[in-house]
């Protein structure tokens, strides 16, 4: 059975890229084959954020029209087995896209065998990122804590929940899952912060993980590998443990509370 | 900063608070359009074409909400006429019927 996970969050620059790269990763390196698909077409990043933009030869869009296989259009990944990459196209518009279009490409992914179809939306609520979340069983909604984005997370969820393909067909709905992005413990203890809580609370949907700002977020983009892959950072264990929730283990969250303070540096920090 | 903050008992004013605070009435009022019954945006048209039979005003010039208070259903509905709403340039066949209709019955009346 192959499911399919839309990372998306209304707002833009949240890390729905950053977070697709990763969920691709840990999911593929936990043996199940893998995709991720860059719904982003016009501004293809996730070739960037997967280390394999100098091999993007075909794209979405040459997909969707019939102008290249599925073979030729998906690039495997050099560090993991079973992951591949769709490159969104860099010269055409979201209007390229049809549902049709993108119809015919999952159902080609699910009989080549494919455990999961991850798809990375782009921002806004317009035709893109409309397609893709029509097709998902499951939904990352990656938020920041901060008034905008978890504003933009909440009509995102009203989209899910009226315009995707199982809320139409009066299917059972989308598996919603609250990933918490950029999450700055020592803020939010000082107040200036919303907390886990508070988000958990104002959207009302599970939470999947909490990935704390982390410097080596930045470092792995700066050189084309998914964060989840440095073992060493939290960031990097933060996704490690949002892949282990989202294959259905308990795991409690970390990463919420402040590295404790001495006396002095709290006076004079 | 960080010696003053120390001795401010800062959790009052903390913008967090504000934040939460403000969001949650946003969220609120932006999901009972979204679940709303899927009639009020009917509703509404109705509304104001009857009004603007009358009246010259905006499409804007109507708003219909509905809220939950426990177990009832408020519909709020609130109609805005601005300073210079003039009357409708061409009244409709209709709203001249019942004006006739109306002076007829009153002059019978007296």
């Amino acid at each position: 059975m192959t499911k399919t996970i839309v990372v998306t969050s209304g707002k833009g620059g949240v890390g729905k890229t950053t977070t697709s790269a990763s969920i691709a990763t840990g999911l593929a390196k936990r043996g199940f084959k893998t995709v991720v698909i860059d719904f982003d077409v016009g501004l293809r990043n996730l070739d960037l954020i997967m280390g394999c933009e100098r091999r993007v030869v075909y794209d979405l869009v040459n997909l969707v029209n019939q102008e290249a296989s599925l073979h030729q259009t998906l690039i495997k990944d050099k560090r993991i087995e079973n992951l591949y990459i769709l490159p969104a196209s860099q010269t055409r518009d979201k209007d390229a896209l049809t549902i049709e279009g993108i119809a015919r490409v999952m159902h080609k992914l699910k009989k080549s065998d494919f455990d999961y179809i991850i798809c990375d939306s782009p921002a806004g609520i317009e035709k893109g990122a409309k397609m893709a979340l029509y097709f998902a069983d499951e939904a990352i909604v990656t938020t920041n804590p901060e008034v905008s984005s978890v504003r933009d997370s909440d009509r995102i969820l009203g989209i899910l929940q009226s315009e995707s393909k199982r809320s139409k067909m009066n299917e059972e709905p989308v598996k919603e899952h609250l990933l918490i992005t950029r999450y700055n413990p020592s803020r939010v203890k000082d107040g200036q912060m919303l907390s886990v809580d508070d988000i958990v609370d104002l959207l009302a949907i599970p939470l999947l993980g909490i990935i704390p700002e982390s410097p080596s977020v930045l470092d792995c983009s700066n050189a084309g590998k998914p964060v989840i892959l440095d073992d060493e950072s939290e960031a990097g264990q933060a996704y490690s443990d949002a892949i282990d929730r989202l294959l259905g283990e308990s795991k409690p969250h970390r990463f919420m509370e402040a590295p404790k303070k001495g006396l002095l540096s709290r006076l004079f920090g | 900063m960080g010696f003053f903050r120390f001795f401010r008992s800062n959790k009052e004013d903390a913008s967090a608070k504000v934040a939460k605070d403000r969001l949650q009435v946003l969220i609120a009022h932006e999901r009972t359009g979204r679940d709303g019954p899927d009639y009020l945006p009917m509703l509404k048209q109705d509304i104001l074409d009857v009004i603007k039979k009358y009246v010259a005003v905006g499409d804007d010039a109507v708003s219909v909400q509905l809220d939950s208070q426990d177990d009832c259903d408020v519909l709020e509905l609130n109609i805005t006429l601005s300073e210079d709403s003039t009357p409708a340039t061409q009244p409709s066949v209709d709203a001249k019927r019942r004006a006739m209709e109306r002076r007829q019955a009153a002059a019978k009346v007296t």
